[in-house]
């Protein structure tokens, strides 16, 4: 990869964050650090406190425990309107009040700029995201998508220094969604401002970020690029969280991996382990054998077709079911040989339940 | 969906109500303030309009018509400057004691109206509470005088009993401006005076104006506050329409008068709603 963020300096720090609601515990220990420029995504289930982490790097909660530094300076001891950090809101939270060019124009009135170079700016961020048609609309007179761009255009003529958004896709369809998707990643690219953006969705976090901090019950699970986090995934949550994967339960002794019917040569020390295997490591064996993969028996128990791809069920032995993903064809034949190397069989942590 | 028996059931009594008790009437003040009263004391159904000429050339009409106005836009003001800021604190700050201190705005609701004006005809009397205590710590060494039986114990006292209904729509609309407004509002770098004056005041403007309104238009029609705190440099409209109807037995007067008054409210509560309208946004 060309941009390789972890080499840029470090925007934001956040040092052992804990937040408490009472004795519900939805943040612990969380540390990250956001580079200059970056988009990342923080990746999570709904009430894995994605959104909670969110609030507070903007102001709006504090945390129990742990520091927030931008730069040389402590962020989380500023209340939030000074702290050089803007919001797009969930559902855009833009004054129902004020038209669209009022809206934008918000940020640089309270902070009493000039009338010349708020009219400048304002124009400018309205031509950005294509809506200086509408800049005499109120809110409610304009759609979801373009509220969307409105709320975008008002945190960014601020020029922050930090770009928070808090699932602003999820309110749109899905077609708008993925067109949505583009335009933004774009946009940061344009501005060069961080983007801190929080979804649920994997495959979004995907496209978008360039670095994807996935959370569990409070807690980071793994901070990586989209492809590492997807080839290595370092627990079996991540693995199945991100994209479809096969969880393979088995036993390492002398260097061999056993599972059911299925063994392979793996350097692991001796004790129970746990492997992902992703469906598109799998291969429908053509008959040829080849040396240095695993090959096993199975009865097709069920096919989805998926466009492109098509996922196999397959039964292999007893208790093992594998998923294939195949490219797209006309699979008659009930018993198949399936076969995979050894190397895509990746070892991960088991996630232990948390709650 | 219903029966048509059961929307007749439903629909019938209210409409009868309203036809029998509130327009019926409506029209006949409206008949009666065309008729006049003989020497003799009796109702002549002969149409005319002397009534309102009367009404517009004799200035006590007016005046006391003035002096109810001015009554009503300052219990208006006083209590919009009261509840205001009660309700902000209910809305916003209150936290867990917000249903108890909202009870506590409801609870002199209860209260008769008329127990409440006497209370305050004990505490502004010459021997009433508020003389005693400033004579006792010798801040005047006789009674004041203006504190009772003038326009201002009329205004301290309907301020006090309709504050409550200016605080009560000025907390619901203050209860629906969404929270993450101003928390988008603290994020674009505004103060909390500034999101303030911004957001959150503009966005209440609707339970502002119902406010007021409740304030004026039942201060103006107001009857009993200056009929026991009012003295005659207090008396209102109401009570000139009150005596009319009774010991000066002018009915087509008073009816002319009252009329006089609904147009003023009826405009009043139009134009508020307006206004209400412009500034509502959901």
């Amino acid at each position: 990869m060309s941009t390789t963020p972890t080499q840029k300096p470090a925007l934001l720090g956040i040092r052992n964050l804990a937040k408490a609601f009472g004795c519900n515990l939805v943040l612990r220990d969380v540390s990250l650090e956001i580079a200059e420029g970056e988009f990342l995504t923080i990746l999570g289930e709904s009430g894995s406190g994605k959104t909670t982490l969110l609030r507070i790097i903007a102001g709006f909660e504090n945390a129990t425990s742990g520091e927030i530094w931008m730069g040389s300076e402590r962020l989380d001891a500023q209340p939030p309107y000074r702290r050089r950090v803007n919001t797009v809101f969930q559902n855009y939270a833009l004054f129902p009040h004020l038209t669209v060019e009022q809206n934008v124009a918000y940020g640089l009135r309270v902070a009493k700029r000039p009338n010349a170079e708020i009219e400048q700016r304002v124009a400018d961020a309205l031509e950005k995201v294509k809506m200086t048609a509408h800049a005499g609309k109120k809110p409610s007179k304009i759609s979801g998508g373009q509220q969307q761009r409105v709320a975008l255009a008002r945190a960014l003529v601020n020029r922050p220094r930090l770009l928070l958004l808090d699932e602003p896709l999820s309110a749109l369809d899905a077609n708008l969604r993925r067109q949505m998707q583009v335009e933004l990643k774009s946009l940061q690219r344009e501005v060069g401002i961080a983007f801190v953006f929080v979804t649920h969705d994997q495959e979004e976090a995907m496209v978008m970020s360039d670095r994807i901090a996935l959370l569990r019950s409070g807690e980071l699970e793994q901070v990586a690029t989209p492809r590492e986090i997807y080839s290595r995934p370092a627990t079996a949550y991540v693995a199945q969280f991100i994209g479809h994967t096969n969880l393979l339960r088995g036993e390492v002794r002398n260097g061999i991996a056993s599972c059911g019917a299925l063994s392979w040569q793996a350097a692991l020390p001796d004790g129970p382990a746990l492997f992902s295997l992703r469906p598109e490591n799998i291969r429908l064996s053509t008959g040829a054998t080849s040396n240095n993969v695993v090959r096993v028996a199975g009865r097709v128990l069920q096919q989805a077709f998926h466009g492109a791809t098509e996922l196999v069920r397959a039964q292999c032995g007893d208790g093992l079911v594998l998923v294939v993903r195949t490219a797209s064809s006309d699979l008659t034949r009930e018993d198949v040989a399936l076969e995979f190397c050894p190397a895509d069989a990746i070892p991960v942590r088991e996630s232990p339940e948390r709650n | 969906m219903f029966s048509r028996s059961y929307k007749a059931a439903v629909t019938v009594p209210p409409l009868a109500w309203v036809l029998v008790f509130l327009l019926v009437p409506y029209l006949l003040m409206f008949c009666y303030s065309f008729w006049s009263v003989s020497a003799a004391q009796t109702i002549v159904h002969s149409w005319n309009l002397e009534n309102y000429k009367e009404l517009l050339q004799k200035s006590v009409y007016w005046e006391t018509l003035l002096r109810s106005i001015g009554i009503a836009a300052r219990v208006m003001l006083l209590s919009l400057l009261l509840g205001y800021p009660l309700a902000y604190f209910l809305s916003f700050y209150a936290g867990k004691r917000k249903d108890l201190l909202y009870q506590m705005v409801i609870i002199p609701l209860w209260v008769s109206y008329l127990v409440r004006a006497y209370a305050w005809k004990t505490i502004l009397g010459s021997d009433g509470v508020l003389n005693t205590l400033l004579q006792y710590v010798h801040l005047t060494s006789h009674p004041l005088d203006f504190l009772l039986y003038s326009p201002f114990a009329v205004v301290l006292t309907l301020t006090h009993i309709y504050t409550p209904f200016t605080i009560l729509p000025i907390y619901a609309s203050l209860e629906h401006v969404p929270r993450n407004l101003v928390e988008a509002s603290h994020d674009l770098g505004a103060t909390p005076a500034q999101t303030f004056w911004k957001v959150i005041f503009p966005l209440s403007i609707p339970g502002v104006v119902a406010g007021a309104t409740f304030a004026f238009v039942l201060s103006l029609g107001d009857f009993l506050a200056p009929l026991l705190l009012g003295g005659p440099s207090g008396i209102m409209i109401s009570n000139i329409v009150v005596s009319l109807f009774g010991a000066a037995y002018n009915w087509p007067l008073g009816a002319a008068i009252s009329l006089g008054i609904l147009v003023i409210v009826v405009s009043l509560l139009f134009a508020s709603e307006r206004l209400e309208k412009k500034w509502s946004f959901s």
